[in-house]
């Protein structure tokens, strides 16, 4: 058990490096295409800028090198884990993202938990009730978070939660000024967390249960659920140890593909909900055309994606033990 | 000159339908206590969903038309589901024909087999593994001890298939159903699980529905056989008379030239000869589903189903044609 799951993590690992040095350079190369650069935005905020000062600005930045030289130096500061310096925020790169990374890896673990809990128990209902009314139920309820965008089910959440019932606070990831300790910060950190996280999750629930059900429903035909049943198990417990341990393979791979998106739908959450996460950071990068930060925005998000999809790898290892047998 | 005084299984005009399709027409027959009972016939004719109305086991879209059947004094048409939990895998057991997917592969063999002594017997953890080794042991798989957390995928399909044997004869059951258990193995590995078979039965006194299409298994095994047809018993007779003189047409055409009851060479030849046509042109029931087939074929075959006939010494057969080529009819039709 032990040594398998460990030859799957060694696989991953030697995977994961190359993969990571392709998104830093195609990143890089895909931000030069972009209209203008720090510079540019500064100088127009300035409105006194002159072609001198422009000059001055680009050779301080670095701007003025060629490309080439750029991705070198880039990648030679990467080498020693040195994301460069934000010339729009006068501060080193790794500082902006460290205190960004915390919140969103926080909307991100309890959006995507939130979602497989979510969509697996709702998936097994439909399975166990195939064709029947609480299937029927769920199913139109599961196409519609699957239909609705996850920024418009947040807005309706907010309106409804916040403005109209106002049970749960819809901005920023505490209250301001409150100064809360022990378990009334945890306690005011959850409610701040409830409405973003379940706007995040609402399209990736309806992802998960339709898939679950139809895994389920997969299952019950196999010749294995018949010899579970000629032992005289209760049913509820092989549903539970020999259908839904099957029916999860095909669930986590399909999740460990959704991570990107669930990244990308942070960037609309947090902007949204005022989420001090990275992905408003990102937003806020493009706006000032503040390429070192939105390169290592990028950066960051890939680590997190690579290593979120080895955390999967290892969770398909431990549940399918004819992985990394070979 | 009833053969069986006590039966521990007794299936009594058992009808089994799919939407649109009869698999099973008023099946019955009985087994005692440690006998074998052989059900025999080609694929599609209705052996399996058999088996499986025994276990109460069929797929969703089949259902039970009519028939009774009892085990041990249970009705168990009528038994609650509870009931039936508690029978299944303590007292009737099962093999499936298919050792590659009748094994779950996500869990150890280990946990499958011990799962079925901690829901009968209440066993702690340490003591259903003891069991577990001590009944892979039984069944021959070598070095018990490690292998017991294998996974299906470690093992071959002999080795699964002995693994499905340790878990069927776990809780000492009365009967055990075997549907087709080497069917899908090599020569040589055929022949190992089923002398293990062999003698687990023996040893155990188990009573074994073994559904199987090879005759030269038959002869060395069973104390009785069973042909079916077309979801039909067309023919039951004990084994000795059976092959010295088969009486149903059908039989005549199984049995092909030859089989001797003493042959050595036992599941390495003998298997099912080929008869011209097929099962699918007995579809349509307005006389005997075999009179497309038979050589013996009278008009009269094609006006209704012929019964089961009850002759001397506990035969039957469903053919008047043959019946009266050999004797009387001993008793009323029964089904
Ligand atoms: N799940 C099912 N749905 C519909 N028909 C079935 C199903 N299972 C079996 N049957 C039909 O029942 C008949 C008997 O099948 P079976 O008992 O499996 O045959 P065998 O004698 O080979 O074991 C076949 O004609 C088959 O088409
Ligand atoms: S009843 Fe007629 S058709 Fe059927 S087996 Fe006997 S002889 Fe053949
Ligand atoms: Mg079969």
């Amino acid at each position: 058990m032990g040594r398998r799951i460990a030859a799957t993590f060694k696989r991953t690992a030697i995977h994961a490096a190359p993969t990571v040095l392709g998104i830093i350079i195609l990143d890089f190369l895909l931000l030069q295409l972009m209209p203008g650069d720090a510079a540019d935005v500064i100088a127009a905020e300035s409105g006194t800028a002159t072609a001198e000062t422009m000059a001055a600005l680009r050779e301080r930045f670095g701007l003025d090198k060629s490309v080439f030289t750029q991705l070198v130096n880039f990648l030679g500061h990467l080498a020693t884990f040195d994301l460069g310096f934000s010339p729009r925020y006068n501060m080193p790169v790794l500082d902006m993202i460290m205190t960004r990374l915390p919140s969103t890896l926080l909307l991100m673990v309890t959006a995507l938990s939130l979602a497989l809990l979510l969509g697996i128990v709702l998936g097994s209902i439909m399975a166990a009730w195939a064709g029947r009314w609480p299937d029927r139920v769920l199913s139109v309820v599961v196409l519609l978070f699957y239909s609705m965008p996850g920024f418009w089910v947040g807005l309706m959440a907010v309106v409804l939660f916040s403005v109209k019932l106002g049970w749960l606070p819809s901005d920023s990831n505490m209250t301001i000024g409150a100064n809360y300790t022990g378990w009334a910060m945890i306690a005011d950190r959850a409610a701040h967390l409830v409405l973003p996280a379940l706007a995040l999750a609402s399209f990736f629930v309806a992802v998960y249960a339709r898939l679950t059900r139809a895994s389920m429903l997969e299952v019950q035909r196999q010749d294995f659920m018949r010899t579970a049943e000629a032992k005289g198990l209760h049913p509820f417990f092989i549903q539970l140890r020999h259908a839904l341990r099957n029916a999860l393979i095909p669930v986590t791979t399909v999740a460990g593909m959704h991570l990107g998106n669930l990244l990308g739908g942070a960037v609309v959450i947090e902007t949204l909900f005022g989420w001090p996460g990275m992905g408003r950071l990102a937003l806020e990068a493009v706006l000032a055309r503040d390429f070192s930060v939105l390169l290592g925005v990028l950066l960051l998000s890939s680590f997190l994606v690579i290593l979120a999809n080895m955390v999967i790898d290892l969770l398909h290892a431990w549940l399918d033990p004819r992985i990394g047998t070979t | 000159m009833n053969p069986i005084p006590v039966p521990l299984l007794e299936v009594d005009r058992l009808t089994v339908a799919f939407p649109g399709h009869v698999a099973v027409r008023e099946a019955s027959f009985a087994i005692a206590p440690a006998e074998t009972l052989a059900l025999v016939g080609e694929s599609g004719c209705g052996k399996s969903v058999t088996a499986f109305s025994v276990m109460r086991l069929l797929p969703p879209n089949a259902r039970v038309a009519s028939g009774r059947i009892l085990f041990d004094g249970n009705d168990l048409m009528t038994a609650s589901r509870p009931e039936m939990r508690r029978l299944r895998g303590r007292h009737i057991s099962l093999i499936q024909q298919e050792p590659m997917t009748s094994l779950n592969p996500v869990l150890s063999i280990g946990v499958q087999i011990g799962e079925v002594l901690r829901r009968h017997e209440r066993l702690s953890r340490r003591a259903t593994r003891a069991r577990v080794v001590e009944l892979l042991d039984l069944v021959k798989i070598p070095d018990a001890h490690r292998r017991i957390d294998d996974y299906p995928h470690n093992l071959s399909g002999g080795m699964r298939q002995r693994v499905m044997i340790a878990m069927a004869v776990a809780c000492h059951p009365k009967l055990l159903i075997a549907d087709e258990p080497t069917t899908a193995l090599d020569v040589t590995t055929q022949a190992q699980v089923l002398d293990l078979l062999g003698d687990l039965r023996r040893e155990l006194a188990m009573a074994v529905l073994l559904i199987t299409h090879d005759l030269g298994v038959v002869a060395q095994w069973a104390d009785r056989i069973a042909v079916m047809y077309a979801g039909r018993i067309v023919e039951r007779a004990s084994i000795v008379p059976f092959f010295a003189r088969p009486m149903h047409p059908y039989s005549h055409g199984l049995l092909g030239a030859r089989v001797d009851v003493d042959a050595e060479e036992h599941y390495l030849t003998d298997r099912l000869t080929e008869i011209p046509g097929s099962v699918g042109s007995a579809a349509g029931e307005t006389g005997c589903s075999f009179a497309p087939r038979c050589p013996m074929v009278q008009p009269s075959c094609r006006l209704a189903p012929p019964p089961l006939l009850e002759l001397a010494d506990g035969r039957a057969v469903a053919c008047p044609i043959t019946a009266a080529q050999t004797g009387a009819p001993h008793g009323a039709a029964v089904g």
